[in-house]
């Protein structure tokens, strides 16, 4: 186990990056808690699987290094840094059994053989992989090949950090769900660093203590949960999480009021630097429908039932705006939206700007 | 899903159906034919029952030759399969070389059999071949047409030439349809080379292999052109395979029955065989008492 530093890492593919555009992985600086769960997420192409690879060994970086611990393990090989993996497409010994897939990695390390068995057992004890043992992997189900691949990491007491390269891929939707419990349930238990890429916003938000947000080669927010979804850093992380999207509108700020086409919006704080192109984000679940006159006059397109709430889709000066209505309430005739103050988000070019209480 | 029976069906598969008939069931019902009967020509027949059977199981030169064919097919399986499978490992997976190397592999496979056999037999002459030149010039005393061990070693080093590299092929297309992620994988668990090899590249060479074994196999037991473009079965019987004997009997000696009888027995040995092979590598491969319920 170990603490993972980032000391100002960056990539490109290409032999000599001129520009800050040739880099799939834009220069970032960070350290990472021992014991954390962190997950990389963001879009296909964003660089995530390229900060895994840098991580697990698989690529060495064009600049900075990556620390474990207080060693620095830039440039030694993937077997040589003591972490373990598990791959999209479930990775297992086809001939073997399930309990010699999980025996694999200490024998090939010389563990003695006795102690090998204790941990396997312990191991197949943990995975519920108890009626299988003895079977092959062949011929096993993807999510319980990718318990067995993850066994072959937690087996080893010692490794550093255990990467995920989105790993439920494959896993049928009602496993998926089982597999994510089950490997919070270990994290719990075992307390190894995890990292965890995904494009999927459910997988990382319930997987992770710390949701790390990448677009277009760059780390635009580490968070938790909580914090990405009330404080975006950036309009895209607004876009990526939460179902549906943060609504981002252009507005002219002054001081402490907002203008979106002639009607003001009062802020909770002040805003002096307004030299960018400006917008204002605020979430579907803080926006308001009523007829107060006061409100923003509202062009309500489709409204979606979801079950437990609505989703109202409109306009605003043409301008797509969300609304989230709870259950029972109806879309009154000439409607108008309100936003709740204390949440709205203001941007300055795509970057959240805070705000002078 | 319910399968729609459609009746034309049969209509589109009577073509094949003609085809087979002419190319295999009617000459080999033919073979069955001659096989229980004896005839002294003038489209002459008599029953003879399974006498011609008895005769060639009991006969000491169709044994002599089985056994020899035998030899010759596992000596070739032991050296082409280890030797194809070694190949296939040291060749590049990706960049310009693969072409290459694929087009060099294939050259081989693309010559005639009798082709093959006179290249040997010319490459191995004392008096004009490379090979037996310059064998004689170091003092190797190299014959293969009096001394049955250099012919022997000739057929056998011919047809290695000749067809390791289908194993080659065979094997290669095996081990570039492994994922990465399992080398990698393979490299965190801490595994040696021959791990890798033993757990990963191999399982997953399994079904071409079995496909290599069996062509190499079948082939290989039926050799004719070779040993006959060399030494025609000599010296003495030494090359005599079951073949070349077949051929013997049947055109040289104008034995129809014996020969009819020996060839239903030559083909049933290698049916029996090659299923031997497929039940025994198949097997290896899964988990025999799950066989059915997954996947």
């Amino acid at each position: 186990m170990a603490r993972i530093t980032l000391d100002k890492l960056a990539h490109s593919y290409l032999p000599n990056p001129k520009s800050e555009n040739d880099f799939a992985l834009k220069e970032i600086d960070h350290v990472w808690d021992d014991g954390g769960a962190y997950a990389l997420l963001g879009p296909s192409g964003c660089g995530k699987t390229t900060l895994l690879n840098i991580i697990s060994g698989l690529l060495v970086p064009s600049k900075g290094n990556i620390l474990f611990g207080d060693q620095n393990v830039t440039r030694l090989q993937p077997e040589q840094r003591n972490i373990a993996q598990v791959f999209q497409f479930p990775v297992v010994y086809d001939t073997m059994t399930v309990a010699e897939n999980l025996a694999f990695p200490l024998l090939n390390r010389n563990v003695a053989k006795d102690e090998v068995s204790r941990r396997v057992a312990e191991m197949i004890e943990i995975l519920d992989l108890g009626d299988k043992a003895n079977r092959r992997a062949e011929g096993l189900t993807a999510d319980d090949k990718q318990k067995i691949s993850l066994g072959r990491g937690l087996v080893r007491y010692d490794v550093n950090a255990i990467l995920f390269d989105e790993p439920l891929t494959v896993i049928d939707p009602h496993m998926k769900w089982q597999l994510r419990t089950k490997l919070k349930e270990l994290h719990r238990q075992f307390e190894h660093t995890m990292i965890y890429v995904t494009h999927d916003q459910t997988e990382a938000l319930t997987f992770a203590d710390k949701v790390v947000v990448m677009y277009d080669g760059e780390v635009v927010q580490i968070g938790t949960p909580e914090e990405l979804f009330d404080e975006p850093a950036h309009t895209f992380v607004g876009y990526f999480i939460g179902s549906p999207g943060m609504n981002v509108l252009p507005a002219e700020i002054n001081g402490r009021t907002a203008q979106i086409k002639g009607h003001s919006i009062p802020l909770s704080k002040g805003y002096s630097d307004t030299s960018g192109v400006m917008e204002l984000g605020i979430r579907p679940e803080f926006v308001a429908i009523s007829t107060d006159t006061d409100g923003l006059p509202v062009q309500v397109d489709a409204v979606e039932d979801i079950g437990r709430y609505k989703i109202v889709r409109g306009k605003v000066d043409g301008q797509a705006i969300d609304a989230v209505l709870p259950e029972g309430a109806t879309v009154p005739a000439h409607p108008t939206v309100k936003f709740q103050t204390d949440k709205i988000n203001i941007y300055k070019d795509s970057h959240l700007v805070r705000g002078e209480v | 899903m319910e399968k729609p029976i459609n009746n034309k069906a049969w209509f589109l598969v009577a073509p094949v159906f003609f085809l087979v008939a002419i190319s295999a069931i009617i000459p080999l019902m033919t073979v069955v034919n001659y096989s229980v009967q004896d005839t002294f020509g003038n489209n002459q027949f008599f029953w003879a029952g399974t006498e011609w059977f008895s005769e060639v199981l009991h006969s000491e030169r169709f044994w002599d030759a089985l056994g020899r064919n035998l030899a010759f097919s596992f000596t070739i399986l032991a050296i082409e399969i280890p030797l194809g499978i070694m190949i296939a490992l040291t060749m590049p997976k990706k960049g310009i070389w693969v072409p290459v190397c694929l087009v060099l592999m294939a050259l081989p496979l693309l010559i005639p059999w009798n082709v093959v056999g006179t290249i040997w037999q010319v490459f191995g002459r004392a008096d004009i071949g490379l090979l037996g030149y310059t064998l004689a010039a170091l003092g190797i005393d190299y014959n293969y047409a009096s001394n049955a061990v250099d012919a022997w070693v000739t057929i056998i080093v011919m047809d290695v030439w000749h067809w390791t590299s289908l194993v080659v092929l065979l094997s290669y297309a095996g081990l570039v349809s492994i994922p990465e992620a399992y080398y990698q994988a393979a490299r965190i668990d801490g595994a040696s080379k021959w791990k890798v090899f033993r757990y990963i590249q191999l399982p997953k060479m399994n079904r071409v292999l079995l496909i290599a074994v069996l062509l190499r196999f079948m082939d290989s037991f039926m050799i004719y052109t070779e040993p006959f473009v060399l030494t025609g079965g000599g010296p003495g019987n030494s090359t005599t395979f079951l073949s070349i004997d077949l051929v013997k009997m049947a055109i040289g000696q104008f034995d129809l029955g014996p020969a009819a009888a020996m060839s239903i027995v030559y083909f049933l040995i290698i049916l029996l065989l090659s299923w031997v092979f497929y039940t025994v590598m198949t097997n290896y491969g899964s988990d025999a008492p799950e066989k059915g319920v997954q996947d």
